[in-house]
């Protein structure tokens, strides 16, 4: 269910590291979670984040969430499919509702995060609370 | 926490399930939109046994349903609801409600989950001396909803009567399965549609919420939860009390003067009504569209020049419109169709416009 080659926050971002890039999106729990996607508000090319501030905030139906970067890094690029097509979020979660990407500034940053195995556990924490 | 009759056939359906008025309830099955857009195009089915019936019996049972209502109970023949409102002497509802009149000497009244005790007691305080029995039945009846234009065709499969000779607004006291019903051609989600009321217990509740969703596959029948029953009466326009109308807020202010009846005699909350006509209202709950795809939800401050002078009321995105809608009270001076003003959607002031109301209307 969770790729393996993924880094993972407690707030359900996903992260896929690629060189000096990361691929940034929110996880299939976390849109399951907000339910029908209808807007998402993304940050704009070229801001600079750091760790763990917020990048854009999603907007279901029913919930209102921000989104927070698992990295610092530089926006590099952002998923403009997603401007027409929130929905693709929900559809394809790991895939094509990718949300943005940074350019990596120090990747001991992923030291902080959890592996697949690590987030499903972390998982089932929050589903037995 | 309370349970419907339904919950272990829901959960195991994997709806996701809220808390809601101290009831367990699906907040949704397959997704909002669509359940939504099932309900508008095709069928849907909602399990709304949390909702109450109170049961008022007795020889002054009219009567006693004239003083606590504002609507005119007298209006009704037997076999016909009613929408109407218990109200407090500041001409504010205790809750909306409908009223059934079953005949002559009783009626029932299905009032909102999160109300049924608080109308219980109201009801019990100002019984005085009619000759009335007020019971509050509401844990022995299942409610079903089932919404939408296919919704006469699913439910006909299972029941012996006529479904299309219940006009809109009228009920008929049925059997299905050999056991007696309360059918209505009504519902909360601005289509035609029907409510079925039983008392049986789970197994039967189980059978009929499956077999209805076996005769309507054909349809793409969606069960459906909380989260689409807002959405599709927000569309609609309808009130949802402890959002849009409550103890703070009255009937006038509400928009609901077409179920006040002055003529009929008195009622509690009578007079503070007429003098309000008399004054006039101050502000008024009007409908919205937000000029921007973030949604306006309940609570966000509401502009004009700078200055906040109201809060939204009920909010949401509207998936058959495909508008981000709402409703909230302005100053009376504020409330024309086309007014503009803004809200604060966390930290951004989004421009919104006062609309025509209902949002949405089923072409009949």
């Amino acid at each position: 269910m969770y790729p393996e080659n993924f880094y993972y926050t407690k707030d359900h971002e996903w992260i896929r590291v690629d060189g000096e890039k990361g691929v940034i999106g929110i996880t299939n729990y976390a849109q399951k979670e907000l339910g029908d996607i209808v807007y998402i508000e993304l940050p704009k090319i070229g801001r600079t984040l750091k760790f763990h501030e917020t990048i854009g905030t999603i907007e279901s139906v029913k919930a209102v969430s921000d989104i927070y970067s698992p990295v610092s890094g530089e926006i590099i690029e952002i998923n403009e499919n997603l401007k027409d097509s929130p929905e693709l979020i929900n559809n394809d979660p790991h895939g094509e509702g990718w949300i943005l990407v940074v350019k990596i500034k120090d990747k001991t940053e992923l030291k902080n995060l959890m592996s697949s195995l690590e987030y499903e556990k972390y998982l089932e924490g929050i589903v037995k609370k | 926490m309370k349970k419907t009759r339904l919950n272990r056939i829901i959960k195991a359906s994997g709806a996701k399930m809220v808390e809601f008025a101290g009831w367990e309830m699906p907040v949704e099955f397959s997704g909002i939109i669509k359940e939504h857009l099932a309900v508008r195009e095709r069928v849907g089915i909602f399990d709304v046994s949390h909702m109450g019936e109170i049961k008022i019996t007795g020889s002054q049972a009219l009567e006693f349903i004239q003083c606590i209502t504002s609507n005119d109970a007298s209006k009704l023949s037997i076999g016909k609801v009613q929408y109407s409102s218990l109200t407090l002497p500041n001409g504010c509802p205790v809750d909306d409600l409908l009223v059934y009149k079953i005949d002559d000497k009783e009626f029932m009244l299905v009032v909102n989950a999160a109300n049924t005790d608080k109308d219980s007691n109201w009801i019990m305080k100002n019984k005085g001396k009619f000759d009335v029995e007020v019971r509050n039945e509401s844990d022995s009846w299942n409610q079903l909803a089932i919404q939408g234009p296919k919704s006469e065709e699913i439910l006909q499969k299972i029941v012996e009567t006529d479904l299309s000779k219940i006009k809109y607004y009228w009920f008929e006291k049925t059997k299905i399965f050999e056991k007696d019903c309360i059918i209505s051609r009504t519902g909360y989600t601005g289509e035609d549609g029907f409510e079925v009321y039983f008392k049986e217990d789970v197994e039967y509740a189980e059978k009929i919420w499956s077999l209805i969703l076996q005769n309507g596959k054909e349809h793409d029948i969606q069960p459906c939860g909380l989260g689409a029953r807002d959405t599709l009466r927000l569309e609609a326009r309808m009130c949802l009390y402890g959002n849009d109308i409550d103890e703070t807020t009255t009937l006038l202010e509400a928009d609901l003067e077409w179920i006040i009846k002055f003529e009929k005699g008195y009622f509690i909350g009578k007079d503070a009504l007429l003098k309000q006509k008399e004054e006039g209202i101050k502000r008024k709950l009007v409908g919205f569209e937000v000029m921007d795809k973030m949604i306006a939800r309940p609570h966000h401050p509401v502009y004009v020049d700078n200055t906040q002078i109201s809060q939204v009321n009920s909010g949401s995105y509207a998936p058959y419109l495909k508008k981000n809608i709402g409703l909230l009270y302005l100053p009376v001076k504020f409330t024309q169709v086309g007014t503009e003003f803004e809200i604060l959607i966390r930290d951004r002031k989004v421009k919104a416009i006062v609309v025509q109301t209902p949002f949405y209307k089923r072409k009949k």
